[in-house]
């Protein structure tokens, strides 16, 4: 077989940021990366865009920061939520890091059919 | 009211420079020289000399010493130490007063520190092995441009070191060409690439037309990826006059970040252009050519993290720092040491990883380490174990190599940093379980697959860093 033929061809994807390149994560993996959140000393927050403001640095936030919020289950629903609510908007979980005063996380958990 | 009369002469150094009694004061620049002196000569002399040729002392009494108080300017060799396994060294701590450096000059630093006293005759060696700047100076500094918490904002880049890549080959291609390869690595998931350090202004690409077309491959692939680039335009160039204004134009094309060789350069041309950088909301990314030269050699010169503390004073956001993996793996530990001195806002001495004295950095913000050189996928969860978060990992023939080109090798690497990431994340031991982590992702990442087989060969290197941590 010649090269050409056994060589994939990369499609440009719009992967919006961290873990942009793994598969949607399961409801597992989810919790997981709030448990990191939480461990990590970080406050949970919700943000959602509509996909054609994706760029910007503000999206929408979805209520309050969750200061002090230790359960994963609450976070995990205000996520449903938020989704229910704009299902064409994107929803990403941000961990508020008061001490850098940034985010040590933050990733697109459903992408908007928008 | 002085008391003095003029004895003129040659002195003992050690009369005026030895001063075991000292306590150090909180606002002196405190240093630590590994020494290896001429035979017979006693080393508190050897430190006194040093002492006195890096301050305010020269080799004959001069009357007009007396019009000033040195007893405040002069510097003080204060503890001499045993340099473990070396009988013919020993490291002397110096501390000098803070009224004899120029505010927020490193250059006026080195130039007294590093200066005359290498090439001093009673030496045979002499090497600075570090060095405790106090908070009053540093307050004095201007540091990084940016800083990590800035870059990560503006970037919109949380939660996992960032990737990048040296554009290759480093030097021939025409600017429309080396655009293209910045475009494929760009839209295959790097978040950055980098002009090599040799490439500033050749006839093959000028410059002005390397910036355009670097330009519009940024622009194009941030459109495209709904993800935030950049390319390190290297603004090096011959005259401080012509580094500005290639400066001005990296920001009129849209790259968020340029770049500077901050010893071949100088460090008073570094921190001009991160002066700059800051007044323009522009990112710096250093390169270090030349450092080899002045920090390879166990006693004599300036050891790295020595001039990464300056490159943090001078003013950079990114700095190189080595891989640790690889041909580099004994160095964990003095690598960690100084990636501290980068980015950390207060680093204890820790003698394991050769870390003199504590230094409070205070509200100076901090510099990525930039891992670069010969890494490639099976890689990745050790670098992301090492640097952490906080730091920009370089993979250039580990993403052009790639079979299939740049854009899938660019995939490849951002899909193995992110399984590491998660795996982290997720409590899992990723040094340990790289082979695991890395066959799992590969599963939905064809352009992972063909890497890991690709490098597969370099797997050795990868088992020895395993068996590190063990």
């Amino acid at each position: 077989m010649s090269l050409q033929a056994t060589m994939g061809d990369y499609q440009t994807k719009k992967t919006l940021e961290t873990f942009g390149f793994l598969p949607p994560f399961s409801q597992q993996e989810i919790y997981d990366q709030i448990a990191y959140i939480i461990a990590q000393g970080w406050t949970p927050a919700i943000e959602h865009v509509h996909p054609s403001g994706s760029m910007d640095d503000y999206w929408t936030m979805w209520k309050l920061p969750f200061f002090g919020e230790q359960d994963l289950g609450n976070v995990a629903a205000e996520l449903e939520a938020c989704h229910r609510s704009y299902p064409d908007h994107h929803v990403r979980i941000t961990g508020y890091d008061n001490y850098t005063q940034s985010q040590g996380s933050c990733f697109v958990v459903f992408h908007g059919r928008g | 009211m002085s008391v003095k009369k003029y004895d003129a002469g040659v002195k003992e150094y050690r009369d005026m420079y030895w001063t075991p009694d000292y306590v150090p004061l909180d606002t002196d620049l405190l240093a630590c020289f590994k020494c290896t002196g001429q035979p017979g000569v006693p080393r508190e002399e050897v430190a006194a000399a040093v002492a006195a040729e890096s301050s305010t002392g020269t080799w004959s009494t001069v009357w007009s010493e007396l019009l000033t108080d040195l007893e405040y300017y002069k510097g003080r060799a204060y503890r001499i130490e045993d340099v473990p396994g070396d009988n013919e060294s020993f490291y002397a701590f110096i501390a000098y007063p803070i009224d004899l450096f120029e505010e927020g000059s490193i250059v006026n630093v080195l130039t007294s520190l590093v200066g005359n006293v290498f090439g001093f005759k009673a030496l045979r060696h002499l090497r600075l092995e570090d060095l405790r700047f106090p908070i009053a100076y540093i307050k004095t500094c201007g540091g990084p441009p940016a800083g990590i918490q800035l870059e990560r904002d503006r970037l919109n880049k949380y939660g996992r070191p960032m990737l990048g890549a040296t554009i290759k080959p480093k030097l021939g291609l025409s600017a429309k060409n080396y655009g293209r390869a910045v475009y494929e690595c760009l839209r295959g998931g790097l978040d950055m690439t980098k002009d090599d350090e040799n490439v500033n202004s050749q006839p093959f690409m000028r410059w002005r037309d390397r910036f355009e077309f670097v330009g519009e491959a940024i622009q194009k692939a941030q459109q495209e990826t709904g993800e935030r680039k950049g390319h390190y335009l290297n603004v090096t160039a011959a005259t401080p006059e012509e580094m500005y204004k290639r400066a001005e134009f990296a920001k009129e094309v849209g790259s968020p970040i340029m770049m500077h060789d901050f010893l071949t350069g100088g460090f008073t041309a570094n921190t001009g252009l991160a002066n700059w950088c800051r007044e323009n909301g522009m990112l710096l990314h250093i390169h270090r050519a030349m450092h080899a030269v002045i920090d390879r050699h166990p006693k004599h010169g300036i050891h790295f993290r020595v001039l990464a503390k300056c490159l943090r004073l001078s003013g950079g956001d990114h700095l190189h720092t080595g891989t640790v993996v690889g041909k580099l793996e004994g160095d964990r530990q003095s690598t960690l040491g100084f990636v501290d001195q980068l980015r950390e806002s207060f680093v204890p001495e820790d003698r394991s990883r050769g870390v003199f004295f504590d230094q409070d950095w205070g509200s100076m913000p901090g510099v990525f380490a930039v891992a670069s050189g010969g890494i490639h996928v099976w890689h990745m969860p050790a670098l992301v174990t090492i640097f952490g978060d906080d730091s920009m990992l370089q993979f250039g023939g580990g993403t052009q190599g790639h079979p299939w080109g740049n854009a899938a090798g660019a995939a490849a690497n951002r899909v193995a940093l992110e399984a590491s990431v998660k795996a982290r994340n997720e409590g899992r031991e990723i040094e340990k379980e790289a082979r695991d982590i890395l066959t799992e992702a590969a599963q939905h990442s064809p352009e992972l697959a063909i890497a890991m087989e690709t490098w597969k060969e370099i797997k050795f290197e990868f088992d020895t860093v395993d068996k590190l941590d063990t």
